[in-house]
């Protein structure tokens, strides 16, 4: 994990580059929305990273102090995590395992609570940046979906005996993880973004208003089929010792995912420019056919 | 029954009495005459998972057929059609769901008797799986209408939409498969079934007339 | 870190070390890429421009 930490910073801490500048002029067109808003101090402060140029330069200065604090938590999460917690009296030193399981579930969940809500922006406000928000989020959301999935699988092992069970949990996961992947086989399916934002935005809606019918029919799947569960995973009492390094690793874990999201939207935004670019160029060049050279 | 709606059903049985309409009930016929090879013709085993068996192979014809639901119409100019005509688009796509039920569905659900003898399922649950399919089809039908206005035009739309519904569809699945249990002795699964029918009614021709309507430019 | 489970432990960590160092390096390269990407179609055209402007 050092390696990974010392090199993230690295990557990702660029002054405002000469594109960024670029990229500034070109979207200088935008409209502004803090313009008409002026009135409103805080909800202009707000609405004023939705301007891509504005954003792209947010997310410039924002990087670098997101990886940092990423390094930072990770490592108090990896010592709290495998040096401080101590072993569970029932799973023994299998509960650290827990410590990725947990938090990556909960982003993965998280995850799509913020595609929902970035695709209610793009089809209510018609905004691009909550779809590039959106289109960033969804391979983060199915990477920690799998993460979940596997760790449980380890977990479980032991715990169970099996590499995999039908538990009620597991089963919504995966049935979790295939929405990710569908939503991202749309997308790749449709070559012309603002169709693929659209056509995204209702699909995760639609998962949405699913989802805890989904829940609920698995877990009443689950206990017609399996009257009684192996294992509850900490939920009547969780100690502190064991509490406060999940906290922590669910942080590491938030901030690690909000990085990732915020250098995801980033690119996204270069690539759309970069588009658009080559779309002018290609109708320039067939407009007026230049000299060869 | 305002006369587009009258117009767009009559139209569509007309069409699928053309061909095309039966193709589903074959493939649900495979998929039943499949099932021994890969299980064994052991018809003990076969009456147990036979009622499972039958809604996997009505989930997969019924999302499997979707795709001539809108596609169709996309090619000939139809859609563009629905969309300056005077009825909601939501009540014309509702109109075509149930065409395309009443075509590929409701067929669906009287060969499953006939199949579930085939598969050794005793009378009782025969007649539970009927009971359970003909509640549980319309709602599939309804959301696989969201993939199928989703994909329209997509030259790789085939499998696409179903990849895109079949999660959708498990609860669909689930208490399908619990209403079809002959030693359940509640109806409780089957007035959950019809309820997520009902509900997946409204859902499924809003979402997708949402869809046609936000991809038709 | 040690006991009869150790194996299931290490490959859990193991597992979320790589699927995390893939992320990290995925994002990276995108961006790299792309931005490479730009930079070399605006310089294509800015000395387009002027050769345009010629004809």
């Amino acid at each position: 994990m050092g390696v990974l930490t010392d090199d993230d910073p690295r990557a990702t801490a660029k002054p405002p580059s000469a594109i960024t500048k670029r990229a500034q002029r070109v979207w200088s067109c935008w409209p502004a929305p803090t313009d008409r808003t002026d009135s409103m101090a805080l909800l202009s402060a707000i609405t004023s990273l939705a301007n891509p140029s504005r954003f792209a330069s947010f997310a410039d200065r924002a990087l670098p102090w997101a990886a940092g604090v990423t390094a930072v938590l990770f490592a108090a999460a990896l010592y709290l995590a495998l040096f401080v917690a101590p072993p569970d009296y029932q799973q023994g030193e299998t509960v650290r395992i827990m410590f990725i399981h947990v938090p990556s579930a909960w982003l993965a969940m998280f995850a799509y609570v913020l595609m929902a809500a970035a695709s209610l922006g793009v089809l209510i406000w018609r905004h691009p940046i909550a779809d590039v928000s959106a289109k960033a989020a969804a391979p983060l959301g199915a990477a920690f979906t799998f993460l979940a999935l596997a760790t449980g699988s380890l977990w479980g092992k032991p715990m169970w005996g099996a590499w995999w069970v039908w538990d009620a949990r597991l089963t919504s996961f995966l049935i979790l993880f295939l929405m990710y992947l569908g939503l991202m086989a749309l997308r790749s399916a449709m070559e012309e973004p603002s169709r693929a934002a659209k056509a995204c935005a209702i699909l995760t809606l639609v998962g949405s208003v699913n989802i805890p019918i989904i829940k609920f029919s698995v877990d009443w799947w689950n206990t017609l089929h399996q009257p009684a569960s192996v294992i509850r995973a900490g939920k009547p009492t969780m100690d502190a010792s064991i509490l406060i390094p999940l906290l922590v690793a669910a942080l590491a874990f938030t901030a690690l995912f909000t990085t990732l999201h915020l250098a995801g939207m980033r690119t996204e935004l270069i690539r759309r420019r970069l588009r658009t670019l080559r779309l002018t160029t290609a109708a320039r060049a067939t407009l007026s056919p230049e000299p060869a050279e | 029954m305002s006369s587009p709606l009258a117009a767009v059903l009559r139209r569509d049985l007309a069409l699928a009495r053309g061909g095309g309409g039966g193709l589903g009930l074959v493939f649900f016929l495979l998929v039943v005459t499949l099932t021994p090879f890969a299980v064994g013709p052991d018809l003990a085993l076969l009456g147990r998972i036979g009622s499972a068996i039958l809604w996997l192979g009505a989930l997969l014809a019924t999302l499997l057929g979707l795709d001539r639901l809108l596609q169709a119409d996309h090619e000939d100019g139809g859609l563009d059609l629905m969309h300056l005509a005077p009825a909601s688009l939501e009540l014309m796509i509702a109109a075509k769901i149930l065409a395309h039920w009443l075509t590929t569905g409701l067929p669906l659900v009287i060969a499953a008797p006939l199949f579930g003898v085939m598969l050794g399922v005793g009378p009782e649950a025969t007649l539970k799986v009927a009971a359970a399919l003909a509640v549980g089809t319309p709602a599939l039908a309804c959301l696989g209408a969201v993939g199928a206005a989703l994909t329209v035009g997509l030259r790789r739309g085939g499998l696409l939409a179903p990849v895109l519904i079949l999660p959708l569809a498990i609860p669909v699945l689930i208490f399908g498969v619990a209403a079809s249990d002959p030693a359940a002795e509640t109806v409780g699964p089957l007035g959950v079934l019809a309820g997520l029918a009902l509900g997946y009614a409204v859902l499924g021709p809003f979402a997708s007339a949402a869809a046609l309507r936000l991809l038709r430019d | 870190m040690t006991g009869p489970h150790a194996a299931f432990i290490i490959a859990s960590y193991a597992i979320a070390f790589t699927v995390i160092a893939g992320l990290i390096l995925w994002t990276v390269a995108d961006w790299r890429l792309t931005r490479r990407a730009l930079a070399e179609l605006e310089a294509r055209g800015g000395r387009r421009r002027p050769d345009g402007g010629r004809t």
